[in-house]
């Protein structure tokens, strides 16, 4: 760790873990929900296990991304970090702020939420993934402010590169695409409209240049390739994962009440949305193999490579499946919509969040650069276990939703909701059976820290 | 002469980076021509009808105005090849200028369409037209901003005979953007 200042880091990476936890265990609660309906009822109804393993999911990722801005940074631009008090004070004040309302969702009732929060001065709960309290909703736009101020100002002092500009766009934009969630219009067209351009342009828009980003660091360190080279990587992967993925919003509008011409457009430039995880993909693998060193930290690029492939086929595979508007009139909000869900989220931003807290933890933890070989081990087998296992939770679901799309929806004589799902419960109890093993591999992966022992040797050169 | 030629000539020419960027362009427009002529062969008689009321003349001053560009910029690298950087930002301003020249031309023509209230709305072959001339206009912004880049590091001397890789790669796009509308003109303007 070339500066003191970069170890705030670590608070922002425990957090991430520690809520990922939580976001995995209630996953399985609702997963088995799914078959065993009245499972933990009226304690944690099926919607609030939802909600908390979706809120759970976006938190500690922006716990994740903050870490990892607050960590390359300050390496990137040479210099402290502008405010690190800052950086602590808004950690709490997010933690604290965050676990309140994961509280909320599971102590009271969501309609006495809105109440005892205020939600009648200005509404903007109750939609998907925007569920958080509107006093909630303040503290991430403040939180996220004052995190632009340190991180803009500690680049204004220090060295610009790309990989540092790259990430402020990402994160200015995830700063002012949230801004939509405060827009709450009656018209249930408009509504939607702009809900999707907190949700897509999130996840399918800024998020990615946040990735690029994180990414082109990791590379850089662990394959000590050019600057340039990886750098002229990242303007054309930006270039267009912009230009898909800002159009390719229209995905979503479809069947909205949107206008006609966003089946078009929609379908057209989502279908190419895959193009800039592919570019990512070669990437990735053409600088690893092109590297001048042999990084002693192995679980550090094989998370970076494991993103780039997983980010490739749940982003960018799956999500081609089912964009194009005549087939998506079937798949529409289908298991298969789950499913690419599931591995789009843990390929392009779970794994990320891992691959830099993989790299910079150890040096966090006073190590020179990585961690012991029994501990190296332990976190390469659970990069196994979690991603086979996703790979399952994937393909199970894809079945489930295949088949419902088929019973429900495209044969002769249509089946009712209900029915459907309970003949595709096979596929649910697999996705769960999947799911356990991911948790055992989360659990493994929280205990290689704690996997001491002498330090592998340090980088060596090709 | 010529096999020395051939060993010298690095292919493809430029950077390769770029041109993995500019196929992924080109596949983005194939994919919206091939979704135009399936739609319009199915509404021959509504296509045709309103294909009529585009202004053909200035579409054809627009490749015009584009192909003379083109053709600055290949000048422009000819005499970077012989060390001539004066002359080479002269030829780079001269493309800039035949790239506004289409901005400037093409916004006449959306000026025309939104006073008769035309928009994406009106029928498909609007919502086409308008979706892929307005996207090809976007993409001569970035040309055009491109060759500004280009005209400036030439101007500051960074481009020689020997090292002009960014001149060539931002040569390419700049073709790319001439080369779509090659197609785009015939496929909408002119295709009956």
């Amino acid at each position: 760790m070339k500066y003191e200042s970069q170890s705030v880091a670590k608070l922002y990476f425990i957090a991430a873990i520690g809520l990922f936890v939580g976001q995995i265990v209630f996953g399985l609660v609702m997963g088995l929900q799914y078959v065993v309906g009245d499972f933990m009822f009226p304690e944690i109804p099926f919607n609030v296990a939802r909600m908390v393993h979706t809120n759970l999911l976006i938190v500690w990722l922006l716990f994740g991304f903050m870490g990892a801005a607050y960590y390359l940074v300050p390496e990137e631009a040479e210099t402290e970090l502008h405010s690190p008090m800052l950086a602590k004070l808004m950690f709490w004040v997010f933690l604290v702020a965050g676990a309140l309302t994961i509280l909320g969702y599971l102590l009271v009732p969501y309609a006495t939420l809105a109440e005892i929060t205020g939600n009648h001065l200005l509404p903007t709960m109750g939609r998907e993934f925007l569920e958080q309290p509107t006093i909630t909703k303040i503290g991430i736009v403040i939180v996220a402010l004052v995190f632009l101020y340190n991180i803009a100002f500690t680049i204004l002092k220090g060295r610009k590169t790309v990989i540092t500009l790259v990430l402020l766009i990402g994160l200015a934009g995830l700063a002012i695409f949230f801004l939509f969630s405060f827009y709450n219009p009656d018209n249930l067209v408009k509504d939607k409209f702009y809900w999707w351009f907190v949700v897509h342009l999130w996840v399918e828009g800024v998020w990615e240049l946040i990735m690029a980003s994180i990414l082109a660091f990791v590379l850089i360190k662990t394959t000590g390739v050019d600057r340039e080279i990886i750098e002229k990587w990242l303007y054309i992967i930006i270039a267009m994962a912009l230009i898909t993925g800002l159009i390719g919003t229209g995905h979503h509008f479809f069947w909205i009440g949107a206008p006609e011409y966003w089946l078009w457009w929609g379908s057209i430039f989502s279908a190419l949305e895959p193009i800039p995880f592919f570019m990512m993909t070669v990437f990735a693998f053409n600088m690893v193999n092109k590297r001048r060193i042999n990084h002693p930290n192995q679980p550090a690029v094989l998370w970076a490579l494991g993103t780039a492939v997983m980010a490739f086929l749940g982003a960018g595979v799956w999500g081609f499946m089912h964009t194009l508007a005549p087939i998506n009139y079937y798949t529409h909000g289908t298991q298969i919509t789950a499913a690419h869900g599931h591995m789009a989220f843990y390929g392009a931003y779970v794994m990320i969040v891992l691959a830099i807290i993989s790299y910079a933890m150890p040096m966090m933890r006073g190590r020179k650069a990585c961690n012991s070989a029994a501990s190296q081990v332990a976190e390469m087998w659970s990069f196994w276990l979690m991603t086979i296992s996703m790979v399952f939770i994937t393909l199970f679901l894809t079945g489930a939703g295949i088949l419902q799309v088929w019973l429900q929806r495209f044969s002769d004589e249509p089946m009712s909701f209900m029915v459907v799902q309970d003949k595709i419960e096979v596929f649910y109890w697999m996705r769960e059976g999947a799911g356990v093993v991911f948790l055992i591999g989360l659990l493994l992966y929280v205990y290689s820290f704690f996997i001491g022992g002498e330090e592998r040797t340090v980088e060596e050169k090709v | 002469m010529y096999m020395q030629d051939t060993i010298k000539t690095k292919y493809p020419p430029g950077d390769l980076a770029l041109w993995i960027f500019i196929c992924a362009e080109l596949l983005v427009f194939a994919i919206f021509f091939a979704a135009y002529a399936f739609t319009r062969a199915s509404n021959i008689e509504l296509f045709n009808q309103y294909q009529a009321t585009l202004n053909t003349d200035l579409a054809l001053l627009n490749t015009i105005a584009l192909l003379t560009s083109s053709y600055f910029v290949v000048s422009a690298i000819i005499s970077i090849k012989e060390n001539k950087q004066k002359q080479s930002t002269r030829f780079l301003s001269l493309s800039i200028l035949g790239g506004c020249a289409f901005l400037i031309m093409k916004m006449t023509e959306y000026s025309h369409h939104m006073s008769e209230g035309i928009n994406l709305t009106t029928n498909l072959f609007y919502m086409f037209y308008l979706s892929l001339t307005f996207f090809h206009f976007m993409h001569v912004i970035l040309g055009i901003m491109i060759l500004t880049v280009l005209w400036l590091n030439t101007r500051k001397g960074l481009y020689t005979a020997d090292n002009h890789d960014g001149l060539v790669s931002g040569g390419a796009y700049w073709h790319m953007v001439d080369l779509v509308w090659l197609i785009l003109f015939p496929l909408i303007y002119i295709m009956r």
